[in-house]
């Protein structure tokens, strides 16, 4: 029991490790989830369940497991996909920066390095994000949105699969500190 | 409190931007304004690379759906290939049905217009041997046919019935070497023995050189063999030439012009003419006309009342002079006169009509009339009663008609007047 619980557990804040990346994968990374999200799903209807930028949202502060960070870079990240959206800008800036602000926090007590974690967070997260997104459109906005929970939960397994090979993919771009 | 702030920095930091996006949130609602710099700079940000994949996209999507549409083109190409090759054989197979068909019906048509009675037959086999030209037909004994027969198609004479079997026959084509047989040239009548050569095409013999025999001119079978019925065309000549004693006449023979598939067996012969070349129409050259001479023969022209015609188109000068001196006896219906001759035959008709004069009567010596006096119209005839009608004083024809005036005896033969011209006032 020990041995499972160490796997996905952190008993010390010794056992944080560092986590770096390049400035310009910063940049680039929700520059091409946007892409991602905007141009896509024109294309391939059925890849419109994917929500890259809410994962880009999880993984940087997840994997930095600082919450200013983490909290800045998932407002960045809702901000700049508001900007692109046609409602308000801040919707996506404060249900991201919950996201980004949380999963920092998380990251300080779990492995985020196992893909279980990584699949159990995304899964946690993406209902969390959904939900709060639509307490903001009807109460902020007034704009009824139809919330699907059987939909929204089969969208958060299909994300956090995606997301388990996505973050391997992003593992091969920090630097080694 | 330094301590505090430390500890709950993050959370300060997490309260402190919901609360700017919140309020930026409630301005824009509350204000019902946006943040357009923001979207701008968002959109431009984003937009090319849009633009860019969608170009990349389209490239490579236009590319491969090429290649895909290259690849079914290749194979549509191949099937296409074989389907034309398909149409081509059909297309030769039923072209060579329409000419079977069509030069089946020219042998029908031919068979009905000749009066020999004939059996058709069809070319099923040629002669082993190369040299010969010996071919097949499925006719034989069973149908009347007998050695000897001559064997013609729509076209000309074929050859003869060489050998007869119960259902087919052997046929010597007319280029076989050791066939002959009797011809006649159709302008000069010239008669002929046409003989095979082994070639394309047979010759002639037995033709003097004296002989006129034109290139071009159609041989006829002469009937002379007996094998042959008279007026069969045998084909034109394609070269003729002075020889030692006889001529040497090249035929082209026209029965094989357009190959053999089917032929007529002459069953009984029945001879027929040999065509005669039709002559060439005369070329009626039409010289300009003098409207005052053309408008007195019109007049008379309509006054004439026989139904009889003077001059039919070709007709020679001579006759229409007759026509004109037998004009008393036999009133004619006359045409404008479309020559300076008509003219003057007419102008002399009147005036003889004028004085009283039928043309053809009188003896010898007898006065002929005056041909100075100018014809007065016969419309005047009736208000005189004067069978000539009021005439002037009458200037010379060659005047009028520019035409010199011949002599009476060169318009007609002598003739004494009935009655004497009426003085002129």
């Amino acid at each position: 029991m020990r041995v499972e619980t160490s796997r996905l557990l952190i008993d010390s804040p010794g056992e944080r490790q560092i986590v770096r990346f390049p400035w310009w994968i910063l940049i680039a990374a929700p520059l091409v989830a946007l892409l991602f999200q905007v141009y896509v799903p024109v294309i391939f209807r059925f890849l419109n369940f994917l929500e890259i930028p809410l994962l880009l949202a999880i993984y940087f502060p997840l994997m930095w497991r600082r919450a200013i960070p983490g909290t800045l870079y998932g407002c960045a990240v809702g901000l700049f996909q508001d900007t692109l959206s046609h409602h308000p800008i801040g919707m996506f800036g404060v249900a991201k920066t919950l996201v980004g602000y949380f999963a920092a926090s998380v990251g300080m007590r779990f492995d985020v390095d196992h893909w279980m974690v990584r699949f159990f967070l995304v899964f946690f997260f993406f209902p969390f994000h959904r939900v709060f997104y639509w307490i903001l459109s009807n109460s902020v906005l007034n704009i009824p949105l139809e919330l699907d929970p059987s939909r929204m939960l089969i969208s958060a397994v299909l994300n956090a699969v995606v997301s388990v090979f996505l973050f391997n993919i992003l593992d091969r771009c920090r630097e080694s500190v | 409190m330094e301590t505090l702030l430390t500890r709950y920095r993050g959370l300060l930091v997490l309260v402190t931007v919901l609360a700017i996006q919140l309020v930026m949130l409630g301005l824009q609602v509350r204000n019902q304004s946006e943040v357009r710099l923001l979207r701008v700079w968002a959109v431009s940000a984003v937009t090319p690379f849009a633009t860019i994949l969608e170009g990349i996209r389209t490239g490579v999507g236009g590319t491969i759906a090429s290649y895909v549409d290259l690849r079914g083109a290749r194979a549509e190409n191949d099937g296409l290939q074989k389907q034309i090759t398909e149409l081509r054989r059909q297309n030769d197979f039923l072209r060579a049905e329409l000419e079977t068909a069509q030069r089946s019906d020219a042998l029908l048509e031919f068979r009905q217009r000749i009066l020999s009675r004939t059996v058709a037959a069809r070319i099923i086999g040629t002669n082993a041997a190369p040299a010969s030209r010996v071919v097949f037909i499925d006719r034989g004994s069973s149908d009347g046919l007998v050695a000897g027969m001559a064997v013609i198609s729509a076209n000309g004479v074929v050859g003869r019935v060489l050998d007869v079997y119960r259902t087919t026959s052997q046929v010597m084509l007319l280029t076989d070497p050791s066939f002959a047989m009797g011809v006649v040239s159709q302008k000069g009548r010239v008669v002929g023995t046409l003989k095979g050569l082994g070639q394309r095409r047979v010759a002639v013999d037995y033709v003097e050189n004296h002989l006129t025999v034109e290139k071009g001119e159609w041989f006829y079978s002469s009937g002379d063999d007996r094998v042959f019925p008279r007026g069969l065309p045998v084909g034109p000549v394609a070269a003729v030439a002075e020889g030692g004693g006889f001529q040497d006449i090249l035929v082209e023979p026209a029965g094989m012009a357009q190959g053999l598939d089917e032929v007529l067996v002459v069953l009984e012969a029945v001879h027929q003419s040999v065509p005669e070349i039709k002559a060439p129409e005369p070329t009626l050259l039409v010289p300009p006309r003098d409207e005052d001479d053309d408008r007195s023969a019109e007049v008379s022209m309509f006054e004439t009342s026989s139904p009889q015609p003077l001059d039919e188109p070709g007709a020679v000068p001579g006759a229409a002079a007759d026509g004109a001196a037998a004009g008393a006896a036999v009133p004619a219906v006359r045409r404008p006169p479309a020559t300076d001759a008509d003219r003057l035959l007419e102008r002399y008709r009147r005036i003889g009509e004028g004085q009283g004069h039928v043309f053809g009567t009188g003896l010898p010596g007898s006065t002929p009339p005056d041909f100075n006096r100018t014809p007065s119209p016969r419309r005047a005839a009736p208000a005189d009663g004067a069978p000539g009608g009021a005439t002037s004083p009458a200037p010379a024809p060659a005047a009028v008609s520019g035409t010199p005036a011949p002599t009476p005896a060169s318009a007609s033969s002598p003739a004494t007047p009935v009655s004497s011209p009426p003085e002129q006032p």
